[in-house]
């Protein structure tokens, strides 16, 4: 599974007081937190910071990168951010994200055009969120087939088909992990991602959800997660999810975890 | 008769029970406007109240909501024609923004609590909010945003509404807006859920 680590987001109060005050050693320590815990990528988002998101964004990476060698993930939507970003980082960075709304398209475009980085691509466009799995397969295409032709790589994409509230519709869950095996079947080489909190809004409970339905989508084929690393219970999920779908050879990766006592039933 | 059994019904989630409970007070005599304060827009009003504190969640709000409809519908030819001066509110996800889960919800709870609403829907630019708002003689608009970008839009959409010269009041809500971002862009309210929208807005205009 590849775990995109989520904690270092400026609209997490803890972490945006830290980048007020300029406290480094509290972002590295998340930093480092998030790579022992098993993460692959971490994710660094500054977007609060109206006008000063790129040098907060820079401030980020440099203190991130003396602490891991694990590749960033540039957490923005503003092109002259990720750029300053990629610049810190060259290409084994991912780009959280692209979509199919015209402006970001345009101008996120000519960024990972030709290049090696990797592209987080929403299932949106200017019209509306989608709602069902025909409204997100119908935006993955044209998505996929617009990066395609630029010359990003096919394994350089991670779709993600937006996930929706349960508690106001009841067919977004199954419309979600329906999207997810149709895109990794459509696409071979392709990734599929999301973040899980929203499936839980509105409900209680809400972590008991999240972890049920990353369980559901790994069966499905999902193979990247923007989450808290530091969730035991969720990590623990997430592994036995794998080795039960059998993506776990002599199912190595479970019983590594339960040797080194990581989980937690 | 009391209505009583219209508003454990909705607390129940039971629409049939609701629009029985309504017929027996109409047949009783119960006024209308009685019926429709006290059993109706007051069970919704302890809705909010629950949801606001936690107590109660998304899919009961509206099942409670779906109940009191239920009920509006046999009330309604019942009732005289204004609405009791409670206003109308104008509501829309701000320009640039396609994010309406929270703002259906903000929508929905206020329509329950007796307001009438006019929802614009997503990605409103601050023209047709302003024009809406004239056109209708709007007590408040309602901005909701939900990405850190389109909080700027926010911004300038309070700003375009007051230099509008509209004495129409402004309220924002949304995942990443704050009490003190509320302040900062000038907003008239800020609330941090439905049920808090609605005791907000009531206070808006009685101010």
């Amino acid at each position: 599974m590849i775990i995109v680590g989520e904690l270092i987001n400026a609209s997490r109060k803890a972490v945006g007081e830290a980048i007020k005050q300029g406290d480094s050693d509290f972002i590295k320590k998340l930093a480092i937190d998030q790579t022992e815990a098993g993460a692959t990528y971490i994710d660094v988002n500054a977007g609060i910071f109206v006008g000063k998101e790129g040098d907060y964004m820079e401030w980020l990476i440099k203190n991130i990168k003396e602490v891991t060698k694990l590749p960033i993930s540039i957490d923005s939507p503003d092109p002259t951010v990720i750029e300053r970003g990629i610049k810190l980082n060259g290409d084994d960075a991912m780009i959280n994200s692209i979509s199919l709304e015209q402006k970001r398209l345009d101008t996120i475009l000519p960024l990972i055009a030709g290049t090696d980085l990797k592209i987080v691509a929403l299932c949106m466009d200017d019209e509306k969120m989608p709602e069902t799995k025909e409204d997100r397969l119908k935006i993955a295409d044209i998505l996929i087939n617009k990066l395609i032709q630029k010359g990003v790589k096919m394994e350089n994409i991670y779709v993600d088909p937006l996930v929706q509230p349960i508690s106001t519709d009841i067919t977004y869950g199954k419309g979600f992990i329906d999207t997810v095996e149709a895109i990794m079947e459509n696409y071979q080489g392709i990734h599929t991602i999301c973040g899980l909190s929203n499936i839980s809004f509105g409900l209680p409970e809400r972590k008991f959800l999240n972890r049920n339905f990353a369980v559901m989508a790994i069966s499905k084929g999902l193979d990247s997660l923007l989450i808290d690393p530091l969730d035991k219970k969720m990590m623990s999920n997430i592994c036995a999810a794998e080795t039960l779908i059998g993506r776990d050879n002599f199912n190595v990766q479970y019983l590594k975890a339960f040797r080194k006592k990581k989980l937690e039933v | 008769m009391s209505t009583q059994a219209i508003y454990d019904a909705i607390m129940e989630f039971e629409d049939d029970d609701v629009v029985e409970a309504v017929k027996e007070a109409i047949e009783a005599g119960v006024d209308p406007q009685i019926i429709l304060n006290e059993g109706l827009i007051g069970a919704m009003d302890e809705v909010g109240r629950l949801f606001s504190i936690g107590d109660l969640y998304v899919p009961e709000m509206l099942m409670a909501a779906n109940a009191m409809k239920a009920g509006m519908q046999v009330i309604k030819p019942y009732l005289k024609g204004d609405d009791g001066g409670k206003g109308l509110v104008v509501i829309g996800t701000v320009e640039g923004d396609l994010h309406d889960i929270g703002k259906n919800l903000v929508s929905m709870m206020m329509e329950s609590a007796g307001f009438e609403v006019i929802d614009l829907g997503i990605d409103v630019p601050a023209d047709k909010f302003i024009e809406t708002a004239k056109t209708n003689n709007a007590g408040i608009i309602c901005l909701s945003a939900l990405l850190t970008t389109t909080m700027t839009t926010m911004g300038e959409t309070v700003d375009a509404i007051k230099k509008s010269g509209l004495s129409v009041k402004t309220m924002v809500g949304g995942a990443p807006v704050t009490e003190e971002f509320a302040k900062e862009i000038g907003a008239d309210g800020f609330a941090e859920d439905a049920g808090e929208a609605v005791v907000f807005a009531r206070n808006l205009l009685a101010s």
